[in-house]
């Protein structure tokens, strides 16, 4: 189990805390289209440089982007994986409960009346449930 | 509108599903609050099932679902309903018996319907990010106890 686990910051919470920002996922779409520097991430936003390098700090932390060395520009560069992995996460809580609603959808065809083309429905949800 | 569901991690703190149903509102809410209904859907892995289902009739009251599974194993969870507005809203905690994650959540199920289509808005509140960061990263079947059925075959297994 991970139980043990507890508040163990992890790459996955950065990722997802880089994520929870508008202003941090707009960056990212930006850079989804190739390197920036800041000046010009800073463009679209009413937010002075400063403040859009304090957003890229937390993005490098979670190893979203990593930011070049060159002393003046430093462009900004998207790294996909870690992305990936926390759609991945909620890909997988996703089919989980899709699972559920997709008894449920069966549930509710056979609650209504028959329909005048159809047959009539079989109740044949099962009460064990069926394969996810 | 596309029926399939839609996950988002929303802020630090919540889970937000939303998914379309085929059916007028006043069913979906029948399938949300008649304990005989839930027991035939709201189920775990293949092979589970849904022994006990109590539920609240009104805000203050408890309720109460424990799952059983294939191999006799039980896992239950429950709280404390805090709105309950027909046909649309409920409010409830919810907290597992053997917690997988920290403190408990709030459960929120809104319900509306358009053209005898219903949206269901699921959105879980945990208690901190450490407790819905790792609700998402957390196998549901390890939720589900599935984690110690694994081990009991492999126990079994073992001991031949």
């Amino acid at each position: 189990m991970e139980l043990n686990s507890y508040g163990t910051p992890t790459r996955l919470d950065a990722t997802f805390a880089a994520l929870a920002d508008p202003t941090r996922r707009a960056i990212l779409a930006r850079l989804a289209l190739g390197e920036a520097s800041v000046a010009e991430l800073a463009a679209p936003f009413a937010m002075t440089q400063p403040a859009i390098s304090k957003h890229l700090r937390v993005l490098e932390r979670a190893g979203l982007i990593s930011r070049g060395r060159a002393a003046q520009r430093r462009p900004s560069r998207l790294h996909a994986k870690p992305m990936a992995e926390a759609s991945a996460w909620l890909e997988r809580y996703r089919e989980f409960w899709e699972g559920r609603f997709q008894r449920l959808d069966a549930l509710l065809e056979e609650m209504q009346p028959p329909k005048k083309k159809g047959t009539r429905p079989t109740p044949t949800a099962k009460r064990t449930g069926d394969p996810q | 509108m596309s029926k399939a569901l839609k996950v988002t991690a929303r802020g630090d703190r919540e889970i937000v599903m939303t998914r379309v149903f085929n059916a007028p509102r006043a069913l979906v809410w029948d399938a949300f609050t008649k304990p005989e209904l839930v027991q035939r859907w709201l189920l775990g892995p293949p092979g589970w099932t849904m022994p006990v289902c109590q539920l609240a009739q009104k805000p203050g009251e408890r309720y109460r679902y424990v799952w059983r599974g294939p191999d006799g194993s039980e896992m239950g969870m429950g709280g404390v309903v805090r709105e309950l507005e027909p046909p649309e809203r409920i409010v409830a905690t919810e907290k597992f018996d053997q917690p997988w994650y920290p403190g408990e959540a709030v459960g929120i199920i809104v319900l509306t319907e358009k053209d005898g289509k219903t949206t269901l808005t699921q959105t879980i509140l945990y208690e901190s990010k450490e407790a819905r960061d790792l609700v998402l990263k957390s196998p549901m079947e390890k939720g589900l106890g599935m984690s110690y059925d694994r081990l009991a075959t492999l126990l079994a297994g073992e001991s031949r």
